[in-house]
């Protein structure tokens, strides 16, 4: 067998059945390979989205998404997806072309040390000397990618050992050196964390994107309602518990609730589940849940203790180690300090006032998850104030239904993410909920879309300015908008016109529940231009650098 | 508080700039690194002799422990281990102070390796405080040129 043979050989025997990618000279035997392939490919526009698409595309369903490319400016062209992925433990498995071996080192013709730009943004890589080593490098690719805390893997593959030959012998059992994660919580520790619960009075938990990684939900959902334990989540986390949830605090942090923030800070046990106390989400350290005791539950050891020093650190898998807790907790009645975070609800409230004349962001989202809440849906989201209003105002009840870049804050995530989305699952009702800048990174990937018939829904909240930097030069710059007005724009219904998709626009409150219904009942890629409210702050807010109990309200 | 971090990697293309690169993100200054093959030629033993602040380096051993090529991360103790470091040095010399060189290096145990008419060259083997010392007691002859190894350590199993 040729490495390409082999190659596809790999895939298919790790179960891969779809691969986002963009062709190129130096891996053009794969694509001759593919015409006759079961697996499918998904022909991007842009580098950018093959790597985003494979992102949302483990997202949505946990499956390591697979990515191809091809040497120099291809491999390069993903490196932001790369760096996406790892913030945010996601499992991708990338696939470089790279010039012949004999060439690699000589500046030739399209050739990036990939493998050396890409070393701090994978969780490992591989640049593939011998054909010989081939399967047994994917099948490795494919086991650190999605075990432990997962993230992408990259694999540099040169031309030369596509064309040699040699036997397939895919290894099926993996044995690396050095490579084992924990999965088992040590018992002591998790008896330690189950008294300090027993026994706290105020009680937290901040659940993480982990939950959702680990498929915690139930554990977690059963740890809360057992223990009558408020719970707030982070950006990454949501989804992890139902936001219908009585003890759903919303999200915390600098966009956070006002009362998940102040539950935290007047807590006195902290129980963090598969979260890294990321400074959006702790504000100024010193004043985070200053008089708490802190409990961290985390499959990386490298996450515990690296910004705040915890108490009872736990290693191992969060799905694992909630349900030995949830044996051990006692059902301990906490009304009270239960009612006094129900007067925190009641004084500052999630608010928005509601016009009749302007379109309010937060209305659209609002309408988006009442007219889908019945439904199997995902909601991906790019980067910026309408990542905010998703998080505040669409009720996440069931885990992988939010796609969202939160570690990199990559802007033009969303739309390929979605796309990758929708292939992962074909029969869910896929939404972007974009800002106008943030499309306007991907919007050649309307030609994906319509191309592969992925019905994926845009829905653009276009305020025409970069919504969440001007909102910073609003607070912090004098109202100096320098770089953020984005009047000049293409016509975005046209825009989907002409990429042979449906375009539709709402420009009045009135308009917005049907447009939003139509365009969800249409069956082709739909792309919604929302002119909403200009100057339309995300509040509440933590100013960088403050305690997170000093909110900016409405 | 300086630290010597033995690190056991599998021995493949990329570690050592892999692990460097961890503590050059941190700001963490390497005082000295070397890698050399163990017993078992799939494995290299990489020896970092860092200075900084303990909570830093605690991170960066774990993030260290996690890169996947990393065996073992261990964090030597001075009085615990065996440390050794090689230096080669080229000293100015004429035939007054020749002697004078030769006689020091015979104290420290060094050896004599090469002799010019202008110049002695001296290799010395030991812990680093005695190479600081020879290299002081050499410095006013005049130091043409020197090379050191970095420091190479294990950790001691006798009992204390």
């Amino acid at each position: 067998m040729t490495g390409s043979q082999i190659f596809l050989e790999s895939l298919l025997k790790e179960g891969v059945q779809h691969i986002f990618g963009f062709p190129g000279a130096s891996i053009l035997g794969i694509y001759d390979l593919l015409l006759d392939c079961p697996i499918k490919h998904i022909l991007v526009r842009h580098e950018q989205g093959a790597i985003h698409a494979a992102d949302g595309y483990a997202r949505a369903i946990g499956k390591p998404g697979v990515c191809l490319v091809t040497s120099g400016p291809g491999a390069t062209n993903i490196v932001t997806g790369l760096a996406n992925a790892y913030m945010d433990s996601i499992p991708v498995v990338a696939f470089t072309g790279q010039v012949p071996t004999s060439m690699i080192g000589n500046d030739a013709f399209q050739e990036a040390d990939i493998v050396g730009i890409t070393r701090s943004i994978t969780k490992y890589n591989y640049l593939v000397r011998d054909v010989k080593d081939l399967s047994r490098i994917i099948r490795e690719a494919f086991h650190i990618a999605s075990t432990g805390r997962p993230g992408p893997v990259l694999v540099d593959l040169p031309k030369d050992v596509l064309l040699d030959k040699c036997d397939l012998c895919f290894p099926e059992k993996v044995e690396i050196r050095g490579y084992k994660p924990t999965y088992k919580g040590h018992p002591r520790q998790v008896s330690a964390a189950a008294k300090l619960i027993n026994e706290a009075k105020r009680p937290v938990v901040y659940a993480g994107g982990g939950v959702i990684i680990s498929g915690a939900s139930d554990e977690l959902t059963n740890l809360v309602n057992k223990g009558h334990i408020p719970v707030t989540s982070t950006l990454m986390g949501l989804g992890g518990i139902s936001s219908l949830n009585p003890y759903f605090l919303g999200m915390m942090g600098m966009h956070g609730t006002k009362y998940a923030n102040l539950a935290i800070t007047e807590c006195d046990l902290l129980i963090a589940v598969g979260s890294r106390f990321d400074d959006r989400v702790t504000g100024r350290l010193d004043k985070f849940a200053p008089k708490a005791t802190y409990i961290h539950i985390d499959i990386d050891p490298t996450a515990i203790s690296k910004n705040i020093r915890v108490h009872v650190p736990i290693v191992g898998d969060a799905k694992d180690i909630l349900a030995s807790l949830v044996k051990e907790i006692e059902p301990v009645d906490r009304s009270q300090w239960l009612e006094r975070i129900e007067g925190w609800k009641k004084e500052s409230p999630l608010e928005y006032k509601f016009s009749r004349d302007v379109i309010k962001p937060q209305y659209v989202v609002e309408q988006i998850y009442e007219i889908t809440k019945d439904r199997p849906t995902v909601i991906a989201t790019e980067v910026g104030q309408h990542q905010m209003w998703v998080a505040h105002y669409y009720k996440f009840t069931i885990p992988r239904s939010l796609i969202t870049s939160g570690g990199l804050g990559t802007m033009g995530f969303g739309f390929p993410a979605a796309i990758g989305a929708q292939v992962a699952r074909p029969d869910a009702l896929v939404i972007d909920v974009a800002g106008d800048g943030s499309f306007q990174m991907v919007s050649q990937e309307l030609a994906t879309a319509v191309q592969h018939n992925l019905p994926v829904k845009v829905i653009i909240l276009n305020n025409q300015y970069l919504g969440m930097v001007r909102q910073w030069q609003d607070l912090f710059m004098k109202k100096r908008y320098s770089g953020t007005c984005m009047e000049c724009a293409p016509d975005f219904v046209k825009l989907a016109e002409a990429y042979g998709a449906v375009g539709l626009r709402a420009e009045r409150p009135e308009e917005v529940r049907g447009v939003i219904e139509e365009a969800i009942s249409n069956n082709k890629p739909v792309l919604v231009d929302v002119r909403v409210a200009r100057e339309e702050n995300v509040l509440p807010m933590v100013p960088a650098g403050a305690g997170i109990e000093e909110m900016m309200l409405p | 508080m300086r630290h010597i971090l033995s690190v056991l990697v599998r021995n493949h293309a990329g570690v050592l700039s892999h692990v460097a690169g961890l503590f050059t993100r941190r700001s963490y200054n390497i005082e000295s690194l070397v890698a050399g093959e163990t017993e078992d030629p799939d494995i290299s033993r990489i020896t970092i002799v860092v200075a900084g602040d303990e909570r830093v380096l605690e991170q960066v051993s774990k993030q260290l422990g996690k890169l996947v090529d990393v065996i073992s991360v261990s964090d030597l103790k001075y009085d615990r281990a065996v440390t050794r470091e090689l230096s080669i040095i080229t000293v100015k010399s004429t035939a007054k102070t020749r002697y004078e060189i030769i006689e020091i290096a015979e104290v420290f145990g060094a050896k004599v390796v090469d002799m010019s008419e202008k110049t002695i060259t001296i290799e010395i083997t030991g812990e680093e405080r005695v190479i600081k010392n020879v290299v002081n007691l050499l410095r006013p002859f005049g130091i043409e040129e020197m090379a050191r190894t970095g420091l190479i350590a294990l950790g001691l199993k006798s009992p204390s």
